[in-house]
């Protein structure tokens, strides 16, 4: 027994010299470091069609990507995206994997806690699901002990477990999410609205349907590492450029999303900065 | 018990150290059960995958040529491929192709849910390193022993039951042990087929919470504890089964 107790003490010992380790050490600025590089690493989206997706030959495209590419070009420099998904994307950004975070991420207070999220918001979207038509659900308390697809480390995954009773099945991606759905493993796919609307265009999903009131409608933030204050600055001038020059309202008409409620007011209230009105 | 729970919520407040899982009752029940999820899944792998090895080590050493190669087949099969891709594998490609069973929530679902995917596929993988450790228990075991039982007329099942196989066991507990530390290690894998063990649940409320160091480094913990206690009664029951000759002293 005291073998496995000094093992454990050994193990404590790891743990903390691990997490010593891991603490912030003084950087340079984040816009000298990417232009000296010469490229900026945008983590963004590989499976969130239309905002981040990978096309036939395998590159990353979409609304999000094409956003980080305008920032690339203002900074003179190239841009890299790396592929995210919603459990890392936070800590890439941390440890420096990545420079700057268009990733579908929802704006929460705990996750400002974690990074640098930038206001104005880009971009919003509320919760839904995904569901075959002949369950016909009407409201968010049908899916009580129904098993419920979803993808891990999306924060609605709690709510619809915990305040609707759905027993939660969380996937990786989503490609494992539409095959568990599509199998029957599962009654629905709780997902972002914008994501599921654009699924829902292409025919294979023709027998599904997104049935209930969208709840949590939440804005959507572009994040960059704590204490990058100078780079905080010069993506919240990029997103105010974009709501006024309506850039937001194209990239979606460009891929084949209706033009979102947020997205028209952010044009609305920022416009006066390119016309004046 | 509120006082202690509440105690967290203090430090949590007071120092940043965020470990929702004991002050939030939504969050305690759902680690809970992961880690007993995980204790399940482990106990549940260990004896199918022990079995496995037995029955495998016995068919291999059979007379009949064709039993031998299923048998090798099987083994090179889980040996060589990632336990990860297995998992996939089993539960996406072969899992879609069962027949439907109709749910009770008037759905139709595939036969064999993940937690019976992950069971079998884990239980084979490391059944497979099973049948190799159990052979090379059974080859340490003296031809003449062999020869001497099946002179007093025992049958080869006889022979394997009752002479070589306890001989056996006592050559092979240290590396079975290895073997079985890793099968409940590897069981982690299953949060990739959304059963829901313990890393899967870290995962959902480091996610909720944006605590992932402590969660981490609680992971870490709860699995030194898991295994320290299968090392400890593996290594009690190694001790218990020594005879001179065979087995560590």
């Amino acid at each position: 027994m005291t073998r496995i107790l000094n093992a454990s003490a050994a193990a404590l010992l790891l743990a903390l010299s691990f997490a010593l380790v891991a603490a912030p050490v003084a950087r340079a600025d984040i816009i000298d470091v990417v232009k000296k590089r010469g490229v900026l690493k945008v983590g963004v989206k590989a499976d969130y069609k239309p905002y981040g997706f990978r096309d036939p030959s395998g590159k990353i495209v979409g609304i999000e990507p094409e956003l980080a590419k305008e920032v690339a070009d203002k900074l003179g420099v190239k841009v890299e995206f790396i592929p995210v998904v919603s459990s890392n994307r936070m800590q890439f950004l941390q440890q420096g994997k990545i420079d700057l975070m268009i990733a579908t991420m929802t704006d929460r207070p705990d996750r400002r806690k974690v990074v640098w999220i930038v206001t104005p918001n880009y971009y919003s979207s509320g919760t839904n699901i995904l569901a075959p038509k002949k369950f016909g659900f009407k409201k968010w308390e049908d899916l009580r002990g129904k098993p419920v697809c979803g993808i891990q480390g999306a924060f609605y995954n709690k709510k619809t477990g915990k305040e609707f009773g759905a027993k939660i099945v969380a996937f990786k991606g989503t490609a494992e999410v539409y095959n568990a759905l599509k199998a029957g493993r599962c009654v629905a796919f709780v997902y972002d609205d914008s994501a599921l609307v654009a699924q829902l265009q292409s025919p294979e999903w023709k027998d599904y349907e997104m049935p209930l009131p969208t709840i949590d409608d939440a804005p959507w933030g572009i994040a960059v590492r704590h204490g990058e204050k100078r780079f905080h600055h010069f993506m919240a001038d990029m997103i105010r450029g974009w709501h006024a020059s309506g850039r937001i309202l194209e990239l979606e008409k460009k891929w084949g999303v209706a033009n979102t409620p947020f997205a028209k007011a952010m044009h609305a209230e920022w416009r006066y900065f390119e016309t004046g009105k | 018990m509120e006082a202690f729970f509440e105690w967290f919520r203090w430090l949590y407040d007071e120092t940043g150290i965020n470990l929702t899982f004991v002050y939030d009752a939504y969050d305690r029940e759902r680690m809970i059960d992961g880690f007993l999820m995980t204790i399940w899944l482990s106990l549940v792998c260990l004896f199918f995958s022990v079995i496995i090895g037995i029955v495998g080590a016995w068919l291999q050493g059979s007379p009949l040529k064709w039993t031998r190669r299923l048998v090798n087949g099987y083994i090179q099969f889980f040996r060589n491929t990632p336990p990860l891709v297995q998992l996939y594998f089993f539960y996406f490609a072969v899992g879609n192709l069962l027949p439907k069973v109709a749910t009770d929530y008037g759905g139709e679902a595939p036969l064999l849910g993940n937690f019976a995917w992950a069971v079998i596929s884990l239980s084979f993988f490391a059944g497979a390193f099973n049948v190799e450790i159990f052979r090379a228990g059974i080859e340490a075991v003296p031809r003449s022993t062999v020869e001497a039982a099946s002179a007093l007329g025992l049958t080869r099942l006889q022979t394997y039951r009752h002479v070589t196989l306890p001989l056996a066991f006592r050559v092979i507990l240290p590396a079975l042990n290895n073997n079985l530390v890793n099968l409940v290690k590897t069981t982690t894998l299953a949060y990739a087929i959304a059963v829901p063990e313990m890393l899967y649940v870290a995962n959902q409320i480091w996610s909720d919470n944006v605590n992932v160091p402590e969660m981490m480094i609680f992971l870490l913990f709860a699995y030194i504890a898991l295994v320290g206690i299968l090392v400890w009664s593996m290594n009690r029951w190694e001790r218990s089964l020594k005879i001179p000759g065979f087995g560590t002293s």
